[in-house]
């Protein structure tokens, strides 16, 4: 880790804890003085199995509402019309802009990535900026940019950026640049057009709340897992399914006391439940048209998990996750950054051509975004330090193409700290995917809405 | 006063019965999980031979605490910081329950705890929350009265209820309705709408400070924040004040029923019959709102020891466990494990508690044998080490397995059907390896379904 990082020394104990109070959807003191609370902090979390859906679910925001109700709620959203969805995916940590969308023709990058700049040409060319290539490792996305099907933000933030982690994150997630707003962005979206007993409306596939789901009036829910499963230590093959089964026979027993007859009746339900969702446990649970990409992390499978949800007409509208790697890159960037932006492209790739095989692909766009980009000039150990500007795309089938934003250039567009300005405000982008892609009037979303420009998104 | 005193104590209440049946191990082992947290090994055979009056007396008066076995520690093996690090004041109270000598005194403890529900998700404060949890022990077997005048000043219950928001100008009916409809009498039991205000009024004076580093601090009441108006509650006039308002609660013609129906569901699960019922309330009311007298009356009651089974708490079968294993507090998995089972210590889902006739469902059910697969992980056998140790026989690999689980009472049929699981499991090893090793696994597997069995669920 670099010595001139400012408030991350601790990025990831503060980064694991702050999940900690995500996930449990209850409180914590600001772990860095002046941190602010996720949104959806204070949200009950119960757990609850949608059979329809061989689901098991963390739900947030239940309220009183009896977890009975969801299952009517999901069967009845499932029979309704199908809807766009849209699909959130965050590089964490603040990526690297000028590598994501590196600026080969700008006369400054080798001057101010003497180490870092990558070599010139080895990228595939990008075709909305000639000074501009892609990363090689993004090239899927130059691909599907090729298609048509890719709008790219070469330089999306906000004005007075904030360098923090946990703030500049908080603004994105909440859509504003309000510390104390305990919303998400598309939480807010929907209480608007969501219903009261859906909570797949809003899905967060890494297990806990994305805070940007945080909703006030409508629940919304996370996956625990597709799996049920039973595990105990130094118990396994014919002897674990024996022992599996006996909780079935354990079960089952007849029983004259009320208390023990309870008991049996709620192990024989875990029992049942664990065999129904046997075919979701683990990879095969998942058929898919398309090959993912394989290896040790669940992104491709979670994306081509996704799929298949979408593909069984459950009824989800905004659905969050994190893209693969580790984007706060303050040292020896170029193996890690390639490594995350590799997996993550290729699986983004697999994800379409998946939509686009199984006839879903109108339905869904997809919006990659970071917290914020990283410091022009590289730092003394190979790595960049927090910026302000960063890099996204949009990606899908409907997706307008082109550019939103343009890249400021080196020379005049780097602030008095030396980072990439913004020359496209998130918020706007937020208001026209709300308009354009979800049906909602930003005004009743985004504060202070009617202050931005609302750019072209989808055909 | 003194007549009270005189009859409290053991010399039998005329129309209060008294169990008079077998008083052995069996028994004395339930009453160890309903007024405790379930027996060390070779306790209750110990308290079974004191006899039921002098086991209840034992646990009614059970002298200075003496903290059994190793003190707690996180998973490196440091001390735990109870106050600040994050779960550590619930592996500290879970310690307590597993190391105290003063079994139902801490099981009152976490009565009170669901009586006077309090959630850190809103106090924000561990060491709010932990002084709190003292107030509950040392008041835990005395007098009502002194507990509901401690509670309503309580700092973390006045963050909690508005307590501190609640002024003359700006009246906050929070705690004023929870005083009467989950504290002292009852929804819907003899006040109105009108008397939670004026309530509200009475409760006005109580002011906190916020430091920064230090959160909210210096709690205390302020006479000109206090509205010294006249006040109509339950139909009686007067300048009421806080303690006026606990004092009309407590002498509401509700409350005896309320104290003593909602303290007997904690230990019997059918409701008393209507005699049980009248004495219990005469002895509360002539006993100046004590506590311990109604305790003792409660677990020398023959519906206790005749009456059906209830389900343990989610920590009440966690601290068990650990008991009947002789392990300490050495891993912060309690923390989550108690919460997938339904009980995070310090986090109850709302004011009213936690749902005591609804610990099971299938989740809770997944958490429970996950916290005895976590609980037995240490003990459990490796079949690499232990093969060809062990006889194939299933009588003794099941004797063995409840010798080495704190020898709980199984009913019959869960004897047979665990025996059935062992022989068919032996028979399943055809090679001589697994002739070896399959005895390993068998024991394995029969302590985790002793502990996990609809059997161990209750008491």
């Amino acid at each position: 880790m670099s010595g001139d990082c400012r408030g991350c020394a601790d990025f990831s104990r503060a980064s694991l804890l702050r999940r900690a109070a995500a996930e449990a959807g209850r409180g914590l003191p600001a772990i860095e003085p002046g941190m602010p609370l996720p949104a959806g902090t204070g949200l009950t979390r119960r757990s609850f199995v949608a059979r329809s859906a061989g689901l098991a679910l963390a739900v947030y925001g239940a309220g009183s509402l009896g977890l009975g109700r969801f299952e009517e709620g999901i069967a009845s959203a499932a029979s309704g019309p199908a809807r766009t969805v849209l699909v959130s995916i965050f590089l964490e940590g603040g990526a690297d802009g000028l590598s994501l969308l590196y600026p080969d023709g700008d006369p400054r990058y080798r001057v101010l990535r003497p180490k870092l700049a990558l070599p010139a040409g080895a990228g595939p060319a990008f075709a909305g900026d000639a000074r501009l290539r892609w990363h090689p490792a993004l090239a899927p996305l130059a691909q599907l940019d090729g298609e048509g099907k890719v709008i790219s933000l070469p330089s999306v933030g906000y004005t007075h950026p904030d360098q923090s982690h946990f703030t500049s994150r908080h603004y994105w997630e909440v859509g504003a640049t309000d510390q104390r707003l305990l919303t998400g962005w598309l939480g807010r979206a929907l209480d608007v057009i969501g219903t009261t007993d859906n909570p797949l409306q809003g899905l967060s596939l890494d297990g806990q709340l994305a805070p940007a789901l945080a909703s006030a009036k409508v629940p919304v829910a996370a996956i625990d897992g597709v799996s049920y499963s039973f595990w105990t230590s130094h118990v396994w093959g014919q002897v674990e399914e024996r022992m599996l089964d006996t909780l079935g026979h354990l079960g089952a027993a007849r029983r004259s006391d009320p208390g023990l007859a309870a008991a049996g009746a709620i192990t024989t339900d875990a029992h049942r439940l664990r065999q129904q969702l046997l075919p979701f446990s683990g990879d095969k649970g998942v058929t898919s048209p398309v090959a993912y990409p394989t290896g040790d992390d669940s992104f491709p499978q979670r994306l081509a998990g996704l799929a298949a949800l979408l593909a069984a007409g459950l009824p989800l509208r905004c659905v969050a996750l994190s893209a693969p790697g580790g984007y706060d890159t303050h040292a020896d960037q170029a193996g890690d950054l390639a490594k995350g932006l590799d997996l993550t492209a290729r699986s983004l790739l697999a994800f379409q051509r998946d939509l686009e095989a199984r006839g879903l692909a109108d339905r869904v766009l997809v919006h990659v975004w970071t917290e914020f980009g990283r410091r022009a000039q590289e730092n003394g150990s190979a790595g960049t330090d927090h910026g302000a500007a960063g890099v996204g795309f949009l990606l899908g089938s409907r997706a307008a193409g082109g550019l939103l934003g343009e890249f400021p250039g080196l020379t005049t567009g780097l602030d008095e700290d030396g980072n990439v300005r913004a020359t496209a405000d998130f918020r706007a982008v937020y208001c026209a995917l709300l308009e354009q892609w979800l049906g909602v009037d930003a005004e009743r979303v985004i504060p202070g809405a009617r202050a931005f420009a609302r750019p072209k998104l989808v055909r | 006063m003194q007549e009270t005193r005189r009859r409290g104590v053991f010399t039998g209440e005329m129309s209060l019965p008294v169990y008079r049946g077998p008083f052995g191990p069996a028994q004395a082992e339930r009453l160890l999980w309903r007024a405790g947290f379930g027996p060390r090994r070779g306790e209750a055979k110990a308290l079974a031979a004191k006899g039921l009056d002098a086991a209840v007396h034992s646990l009614t008066h059970p002298g200075p605490e003496r903290l059994v076995g190793r003190p707690p520690r996180d998973d490196k093996g440091r001390r735990l910081a109870p106050a600040d690090a994050w779960g550590h004041d619930h592996l500290w109270w879970l310690d307590r329950m597993v190391r105290t000598s003063r079994p139902l005194l801490e099981r009152m403890t976490l009565v009170w705890h669901d009586w006077f529900a309090t959630s850190n998700s809103q106090v924000g404060s561990q060491a709010l929350m932990l002084r709190q949890n003292a107030l509950f022990r040392r008041r835990a077997l005395g007098s009502f009265r002194d507990l509901l005048f401690d509670v309503t000043r309580d700092p973390a219950m006045l963050l909690f209820l508005s307590g501190t928001q609640n002024t003359k100008d700006a009246p906050n009916e929070n705690y004023g309705r929870e005083l009467m409809e989950l504290f002292t009498l009852g929804a819907g039991r003899g006040y109105t709408e009108r008397d939670v205000r004026e309530q509200a009024r009475a409760l006005t004076g109580w002011q906190n400070d916020w430091r920064r580093g230090v959160g909210p601090t210096n709690f205390r009441f302020l006479a000109d924040r206090h509205d010294k108006g006249m006040k109509t509650i339950f139909g009686r006039r007067g300048r009421f004040d806080w303690r006026d308002s606990c004092r009309l609660c407590l002498e509401h013609g509700s409350h005896r029923s309320f104290v003593v129906g909602k303290l007997w569901s904690y230990f019997v699960p059918a409701p008393p019959d209507g005699a049980t019922r009248a004495a219990l309330e005469r002895l509360y009311a002539d006993g100046g709102y004590e506590i311990r007298p109604l305790l003792e009356a409660i677990l020398r009651h023959p519906a206790l020891y005749t009456g059906p089974s209830m389900v343990k708490p989610p920590v009440v079968y966690t601290a068990g466990l650990l008991r009947a294993l002789g392990r300490g507090i050495d891993t912060t998995d309690w923390v989550w494990l108690n919460e997938m089972a339904g009980q995070r210590l310090f986090y109850p889902p709302n004011v009213a508690g936690w749902d005591d006739s609804r610990w099971l469902d299938t989740a809770s059910y997944r958490g429970r044998w996950n916290v005895a697969g976590y609980a037995l992980r240490p003990t459990q056998l490796d079949e690499n080490r232990a093969k060809g140790k062990l006889p194939a026989d299933p009588e003794k690999l099941l004797s063995r397995a409840l010798a080495s689980t704190g020898s709980p009472s199984l009913d019959a049929r869960t004897t047979e059907l665990l025996l059935g699981f062992a022989h068919r499991a032996l028979g399943d090893a055809k090679d001589d390896w697994k002739r070896k090793a399959y005895p390993v696994l068998v024991l394995n597997a029969l302590r985790q379904l002793i502990a996990v069995s609809p059997a161990g669920q209750v008491s």
